[in-house]
């Protein structure tokens, strides 16, 4: 979710935060001096006016002071702080940039928020094996500029990237457009030193292809900061490919460019990027972009290919060919640097451009693509139920859908029915057989909608193994699963 | 089906006709701390740890392809499913599941049809790995018994969720040891239009390992990059790369690779489309190692520029032969079956790069002596023990099979 343009300060929100332990805010003296004997003074946040900066992420709708907020420079630190949190009984609060848009980086007042931004160095780089070693805190734009310079990148790239951090990233397995070819973070990360909550270091994989014995690294992916924290990482860079360009092309109904799509992927070939709008979504681009976007049409993909000029060439006029069998209103292939960057201007800049025009929630869901048509059909259904407006960008070759759901926050209630639009997205998601969240994560956002898409064994299961790694529940604890659900083995 | 007594489930093989059966199973079993051998195929059953189990569980009879769509690229099967028909049903719509599986009875000398559940029990992945992920990266979804007989799922059929704990990564490679798994979920890819094989002469091993990575770092996109010593595969050593896409492109990237390879020496293309598929067959598999039979195999995951002086450590072994696939980060090797199978030498020889050997093939009472898995660190294997107790409390699921303990 995303809540743009005003900030409501009396937003009342539908999604609820355990009541904080008043034994520990009673001890907020004693925690805090306890954790400034572990660190130098300017890494221990603790008043009002510093603190409020960490008091939200990208889900800003909802707030929570945090009891305080450390900032180590070290693992050693790292493990020093979680190894008195445990003993102290007091809860932790992973953060990277604070970016996440479902919640993950919020706080809570009975915890400390433990950030791992000034961890930002690269460690090693290997262009011959072809990985980097570096701090968790570090940018994910930052580790591909690092290496931009031998004609490498880091492939998952999330819109965020200029700010997010692979700690984030791996706590949210992040996405990005151009996964449909490289995958997402789980496909490109090979080690991590982890520390968990009772101050043990663990390393997991290395410069090397799979790790021994069970897939930590896999459940570590995606554990949304509740497994323990990420102080480093070793990634897979890629040699960047020699070009890429892009093709634009409208359709006169949501089916058709379904269909194209399938038709695409059918022949083989796997695009690096394949993106959909809907007619709003279009609407609001081009009028902030001027990309160049055909107005009288339902459905806008653009394609892009990558590799030499020919090879692109080549795989454009394939692509060309099938999309005429389709009747497009519109197709143009993209015969410059610029027109590249005017299409693909428009498409990224979606988010913000619909922000100056409405708030908006942003809704992450994967649906299985051939039900497109049917989704998109309810999800309009869904917001005009609600007297809510929706605009729709969609990944659409993995299935990973954006709605943006319109409303206006100045006027009371329409956030709540948002927020309750958005669930029904979601849950419909699961109904057609896909799921809550593709690239953002749980957070507190999805959380009490884990029972739509998982059974309570599947969830308990889940629970189980999180109580291996953080038995006392002190990790990002209210996040991920119901509040109700804890399980202790 | 009804529940076995204590009389029957010392019986040999169970073969459940679903998944209800299968969890009523292994509750009952899991009631009687009975340990439980989870058999597909079998053709992996003699990698591991030897088992102690008192009843087998077959997936004999969890068959067939449940889900196919093409256009969505993604398939998904009950665990017995062979691998066979998935690999044909795929090939039929010119698809195929990306990463490449070997077939293990080659080196293994095992009888079988391989299934779906044992290939992704045991993570194996072949040399497109490289480009395309392993099959962990592939697999999208999965439903299993776990130990206190629950049926769980995660994951499902879309490429890109991020819905709770990963799961189905946890699943992959746990050989049998987390659950007994009942329906897999794979992404898959089209096939390409075309593929063509370099193959440079004569290099040893060091400068062979290079040129496969100068390769590796372009932007050709690698799909396949071994390197075998002289007198494996021929007299010469021969170092190969595969190139594989749309015709246009494959010729493109073929002399691109040939000007960024020259000071290796000519790269020739393989002409013969047969000869070059099976000889990709045979690195995915491992065939070159497949006789002596009575030596030992190990599989090294290590990065790349390691390998050749991992193998230079181990040559005191005396009659070592080896090879290299994924640009040299994956080792496979053939020594005497002799002590510990060049166990400590081996891994001493791999600690100072960083990876892990796995003793892929030996004699039972060997795999019983020395750890055939990498050993962990204290940390990593107490909490891969809690993981095994959160998921199967009485240890029934192939207990020991890849470590003691769990």
């Amino acid at each position: 979710m995303v809540l743009s343009r005003a900030r409501r300060e009396d937003a009342v929100t539908t999604i609820a935060f355990p009541a904080p332990d008043a034994a520990v805010l009673g001890r907020r003296e004693a925690i805090i001096a306890g954790l400034a004997r572990l660190l130098p003074a300017e890494a221990v946040i603790t008043s009002e006016d510093e603190r409020r900066a960490f008091e939200t992420d990208a889900l800003t709708a909802y707030r929570q002071m945090p009891l305080a907020v450390v900032l180590p420079s070290t693992t050693e630190e790292v493990a020093a702080v979680l190894r008195f949190c445990h003993a102290e009984g007091v809860k932790v609060v992973p953060r990277g940039a604070g970016t996440s848009l479902a919640g993950g980086a919020i706080p809570q007042e009975d915890a400390v928020v433990l950030g791992v931004a000034k961890m930002n160095r690269v460690i090693d780089i290997d262009f011959v094996n072809r990985t980097a070693r570096v701090q968790a805190g570090i940018t994910n734009l930052a580790i591909s500029q690092a290496v931009a310079h031998e004609g490498f990148f880091y492939a998952p790239d999330p819109s965020s990237q200029l700010a997010c951090t692979i700690a984030g990233n791996i706590a949210m397995n992040s996405g990005g457009a151009h996964c449909l070819k490289y995958g997402v973070t789980t496909n490109n990360l090979l080690g991590v030193t982890m520390v968990l909550l009772d101050g043990t270091v663990i390393e997991i994989g290395g410069a090397h292809l799979d790790a021994p014995g069970y897939d930590m690294l896999g459940l570590v992916c995606g554990s949304e900061g509740q497994l323990g924290v990420i102080t480093e990482a070793t990634v897979r860079i890629l040699r960047q490919a020699e070009g890429a360009r892009p093709a634009l092309m409208g359709f006169d109904s949501v089916e058709t460019a379904g269909a194209c799509v399938a038709a695409i992927i059918g022949a083989g070939i796997i695009p690096v990027a394949l993106e959909f709008m809907d007619r709003p979504a279009i609407k609001v681009c081009e009028a902030f972009a001027h990309a160049g976007y055909p107005l009288d049409v339902e459905a806008l993909l653009i394609i892009e290919v990558e590799g030499s000029e020919a090879e692109i060439e080549d795989a454009l006029r394939r692509i060309v060919a099938i999309a005429e069998r389709f009747s497009p209103k519109a197709l143009r292939v993209s015969r410059s640097e610029a027109e590249s960057a005017a299409i693909w201007k428009g498409r990224k800049s979606a988010f913000g451009a619909m922000g100056r025009i409405a708030d908006y929630l942003c809704m992450d869901g994967t649906i299985p693509t051939g039900q497109l048509p049917h989704v998109l059909k309810r999800i309009s259904e869904i917001c005009t139920g609600y007297g809510l407006g929706v605009a729709n960008i969609f990944h659409a070759g993995d299935g990973n859908l954006h709605p943006l759901v319109l409303y206006d926050i100045n006027k009371p209630g329409e956030l709540e029915k948002a927020e309750a639009a958005g669930a029904d997205i979601l849950k419909l998601c699961v109904e057609v057989g896909g799921c809550l969240t593709g690239e953002h994560g749980v957070g507190i956002e999805k959380r009490d909608l884990m029972r739509h898409q998982y059974s309570e064994v599947d969830l308990v299961q889940q629970m189980r193994i999180r109580g291996v790694f953080d038995p006392a529940w002190l990790l990002n604890p209210a996040k991920v699963f119901p509040l109700d659900g804890r399980v202790v083995q | 089906m009804t529940l076995p007594r204590s009389a029957t489930i010392s019986e040999p093989v169970f073969t459940p006709e679903n998944e209800e059966e299968a969890a009523a199973l292994v509750a009952a079993c899991a009631a009687a701390s009975r340990p439980l051998a989870i058999r597909g195929g079998g053709t992996k059953a003699a990698v591991g740890r030897p088992v102690n189990a008192e009843a087998t569980l077959s997936t004999q009879a969890f068959t067939g392809i449940t889900l196919y769509e093409p256009a969505e690229l993604v398939i998904a099967a009950r665990a017995g499913t062979p691998l066979a028909e998935i690999e044909r049903t795929l090939a039929d719509r010119g698809q195929m599941l990306p990463f490449e599986p070997a077939d293990a009875r080659v080196l293994l000398g095992s009888q079988g049809e391989a299934t779906v559940g044992g290939l992704a029990a045991t993570n194996l992945s072949g040399p497109r790995r490289i480009m395309a992920g392993a099959c962990r990266d592939a697999m999208i979804g999965v439903r299993f018994v776990n130990g206190r007989g629950e049926v769980v799922k995660s994951g499902g059929r879309v490429m890109k969720n991020v819905t709770g704990l990963d799961l189905v990564k946890l699943a992959a490679g746990s050989w049998g040891t987390l659950g007994l798994l009942t329906e897999v979920t794979f992404k898959v890819q089209p096939k390409a239009e075309r593929s063509a094989t370099l193959v440079i002469d004569g290099l040893d091993d060091t400068r062979g390992i290079d040129a496969l990575n100068a390769a590796l770092g372009s932007p050709f996109e690698i799909t396949g990059a071994a390197h075998l010593p002289a007198g494996l595969a021929g007299e010469r050593a021969r170092t190969i790369l595969r190139i594989e896409g749309f015709s246009p492109s494959v010729d493109y990237r073929v002399g691109e690779l040939r000007h960024l390879l020259a000071a290796y020496g000519p790269a020739e293309r393989i002409v013969d489309a047969a000869e070059a598929r099976r000889l990709w067959q045979d690195v995915r598999d491992a065939r070159f190692l497949a006789e002596p039979r009575e030596h030992a195999v190990w599989r090294l995951s290590t990065m790349p520029t390691a390998g050749p002086r991992i193998v230079a450590a181990v040559a005191g072994l005396g009659d070592v032969r080896f090879f290299y696939d994924w640009g040299g980060g994956l080792v496979w090797l053939s020594v005497p079956a002799e002590g510990d199978c060049g166990a400590a030498t081996i891994r001493e020889a791999l600690a100072p790069h960083g990876g892990h050997a796995t003793l892929w093939r030996a004699p039972a009472d060997v795999r019983a002596a020395v750890q055939p898995f990498q050993p962990l660190a204290e940390p990593l294997m107490r909490v891969s023990e809690g993981v095994k107790r959160a998921v199967d409390p009485a240890g029934i699921f192939e207990p020991g099979r890849m470590y003691a303990g769990i």
